[in-house]
């Protein structure tokens, strides 16, 4: 009964690997429907690409949770999309703009194409129902003609697939250990065989130990279905390891994007450096560490220009005028697919408004 | 009316230089043996949880020890325990050497005024209905006197200045939620500096900040230190945040001691197999290959905690010595103890290896299910 012999419902993806899963192109999303809403997102695009892991990191109040819910619909009142595309690219190659569903075809792509796992599995279980119900339902709820033994067959399938013994089907949430419950929701997430899952802080409330485990399950899981992964999480150190590539949010705004190693080897924007440094490391030379000075700006009041710039140590004249748009970084031999949104890098930006470019410091032109 | 004490008052009466430790070594706060076990609810249930048991624990004037462990190890319920919020099952504490046990509410106030305890959710422990000013001062009367005027709102400059909230007035008549979480961390930080503490228990004071400002709280508590010669329980579940800040870390496993020494060597060379997982499991873009892979098991219940060394069903190197006698903390080097029969000198005792390599696979459905079985057992 080993879970390696028993196959996932679909077959592996006819698209090839590397294609695009799902692409969001300037997605915005207010807070607040009175004449004054907080921007709490501002055009913000990203590509999850077919079998990879992309992290999302930034503080807490920086958009990474709005940008998935908002690329899921799933954001309650009063958040509202105001603008921008999502594109879906199902495995047999159509396309559709999440955005644009109706209530019937939303209701029966969730879930099916993306699912999601939130944050704190112990407030997402109901606690009065058997988990082998929890998991049954959304079965159920998308295969009309199965039965009910027939979908508590495949529960069991899923949670031996997450290393669960089946008999714990039986079980109330209360009954697990929170690193169970985790399992319990991925399993449930991954109960229809989706292509992109969403993985809101999956493993904030775990310690080390238990975290470390369910990382290495879902990157067995992804290799054996196959499914893309957008991991969002505040700890930069733990995304350097599972994901390939990483986008780093500010504000509400995406302000860097590169694979996982250019991220943490050569980060390009201060505040990726910044926050790279304010996690002690647990090998090497103890360092010296500060922080990053002040805190995040208010969204309902934001100035014009780089919304970094007070707490940046590399911010000069041109950044209280200019909003940095993603461009490519302004160093050679960086990866054709790299952006960053800093005035350091676009001095383009910067002459044309009529500033005086300033060089790139040092610490941003590792290579 | 009586003159209020100052810091410096407070900094002569804890003598010497703060970093000569071991020189005069004499404990602040001493727990010896400390052990509480809470009742388990039900009809005539007579089980109880072991949630600390035999944990001696010593803090020195100036110094930093951090308390290090998984959720439910037993961290907080020792901070509780310091700070007298419950009483222990058994055990000692001894404040400068005598049994500071409160009796009563005066020798409560007694014992309070020189063991403040902060939070971990500054959101939680500071009233959304009173302003910091009102927060303060309601602190400096109970641990100071009836302070008045001017001399009160020195008292309160010189406190907000202590936690860096300056200018003052900016932050002063502030309500709560006015402030950021780093900024109302800061006040309840000030809050127990207002009794002009000897020491400070601080359970898991960033965990609940933002990332970008948990290093300057740290950076903040690391100066009171070396300022006013507090020490300092610092209880984390980031053993790369002990090993930053603490002079000193203790692991904790299911209720126990199982590690303790300075923290770099704690961090750089684990003995413990426990300690060895978790400073494995934790994520370090460094070293992508020197990872604890395959690690299985949870921690054992502890209602009915397991014979012997209480790692033995997740430790890959156990014998049936640690499955019958518990290990006692073993000294394994300078300053260091482990509690793990591999370091003793017993003829059965297991061989250690490193635990990065006996986890080598990656769990299978059996593995998982055989561990699930046993621990099924156990309760």
């Amino acid at each position: 009964m080993s879970a390696a012999t028993t196959s996932p419902a679909a077959t592996p993806a006819a698209a090839k690997t590397g294609d695009p899963v799902l692409e969001i192109k300037n997605l915005s999303v207010d807070y607040g429907f009175d004449d004054n809403p907080t921007h709490v997102l501002r055009q913000a695009s990203l590509t999850l690409n077919r079998g990879e892991v992309l992290g999302l990191a930034g503080e807490s109040g920086c958009g990474k949770s709005t940008l998935a819910y908002g690329a899921t619909r799933l954001l309650p009142p009063p958040g509202l999309i105001t603008g921008g595309e999502v594109i879906y690219h199902d495995r047999d190659g159509s396309s559709t703009d999440i955005l644009k569903l109706n209530d019937a075809e939303l209701r029966a792509s969730r879930w099916r194409d993306m699912s999601i796992v939130f944050q704190g599995a112990m407030n997402s279980l109901n606690p009065v129902y058997r988990i082998g119900k929890q998991i049954s339902d959304g079965i159920l709820a998308h295969s009309p003609g199965m039965s009910k033994a027939q979908a508590m067959e495949r529960s069991a399938e899923m949670l031996e697939m997450v290393g669960i013994s089946a008999d714990r089907l039986r079980s109330y949430p209360h009954q697990l250990s929170g690193g169970m419950r985790q399992r319990v929701m991925i399993a449930m997430a991954l109960s229809l065989d989706p292509q992109v899952l969403i993985m809101d802080e999956p493993t904030t409330a775990l310690d080390v130990v238990m975290q470390r485990q369910i990382i290495e399950q879902i990157a067995d899981l992804r290799e054996r279905l196959g499914f893309s992964v957008i991991f969002i999480t505040h700890d930069v150190s733990l995304l350097i390891e599972i994901a390939d590539r990483i986008a780093i949010m500010y504000a509400g705004e995406i302000v860097e994007k590169a694979s996982s190693q250019d991220m943490y080897r050569r980060p390009r924007h201060p505040y990726t450096d910044a926050l790279l440094h304010s996690f002690p490391p647990l090998r090497g030379p103890r360092r010296e560490l500060g922080g990053i000075p002040g805190s995040p700006p208010d969204l309902s009041n934001l100035p014009s220009g780089c919304p970094f710039r007070d707490r940046c140590a590399f911010a000069f004249d041109a950044c209280s005028s200019i909003t940095p748009e993603l461009i490519h970084p302004g160093v050679g031999g960086d990866a054709p697919t790299r952006q960053v949104a800093c005035l350091r890098h676009d001095t383009k930006a910067v002459v044309d408004a009529g500033f005086e470019p300033q060089p790139l410091p040092e610490q941003l032109v590792l290579r | 009316m009586p003159t209020p004490p100052t810091a410096t008052d407070a900094a002569s009466r804890r003598a010497g230089d703060p970093h000569d430790t071991e020189g005069d070594a004499r404990p602040v706060l001493r727990a010896v043996k400390m052990r509480k076990h809470f009742p388990v609810r039900g009809f005539r249930s007579d089980k109880v949880v072991h949630a600390v048991d035999d944990v001696d624990l010593e803090l020195y004037a100036g110094r930093v020890v951090a308390l290090v462990g998984e959720s439910g190890s037993g961290k907080s319920t020792i901070a509780r325990l310091l700070a007298q919020l419950m009483p222990t099952t058994a055990g000692q504490i001894l404040l400068d050497g005598e049994d500071a046990t409160a009796r009563g509410r005066k020798s409560f106030r007694r014992y309070v005024k020189r063991v403040q305890m902060i939070f971990q959710d500054p959101f939680g422990s500071l009233n959304p209905v009173h302003t910091v000013r009102y927060h303060l001062t309601r602190s400096i009367r109970i641990h100071r006197g009836n302070l008045k005027g001017a001399e009160m709102e020195a008292a309160l400059d010189e406190l907000l200045d202590r936690v860096h909230l300056t200018p003052v007035d900016r932050y002063v008549d502030k309500y709560p939620h006015e402030l950021s979480g780093g900024q109302r961390q800061r006040v309840a930080i000030a809050r127990a500096l207002a009794a002009d503490p000897d020491v400070l228990l601080a359970d898991e004071p960033i965990s609940m900040l933002d990332v970008s400002i948990r290093l300057g709280i740290l950076n903040l508590l690391r100066d009171l230190r070396d300022r006013l010669g507090i020490a300092i329980l610092y209880i984390t579940h980031d053993i790369a945040s002990a090993r930053y800040f603490a002079d000193k870390t203790l692991v904790m496993y299911a209720g126990r001691v199982v590690e303790s020494g300075d923290s770099e060597s704690v961090t750089q060379d684990p003995k413990h197999p426990y300690t060895q997982l978790l400073i494995g499991s934790a994520p370090d873009p460094d070293d992508m290959e020197a990872r604890a892979r395959g690690a299985r098991g949870e921690a054992p219940s502890l209602v009915t905690p397991p014979p012997g060394c209480r790692f033995n069903p997740r430790c890959p190197f156990a014998t049936d010595l640690c499955r019958t006698e518990l290990p006692p903390l073993m000294d394994v080097g300078e300053g260091r103890k482990a509690a793990c029969w591999g370091y003793s000198d017993r003829p059965d005792r297991p061989e250690l290896g490193s635990v990065l390599d006996a986890y080598g696979e990656r769990p299978t459905v059996a593995a998982s299910a055989a561990a699930h079985d046993s621990e099924e057992a156990a309760r």
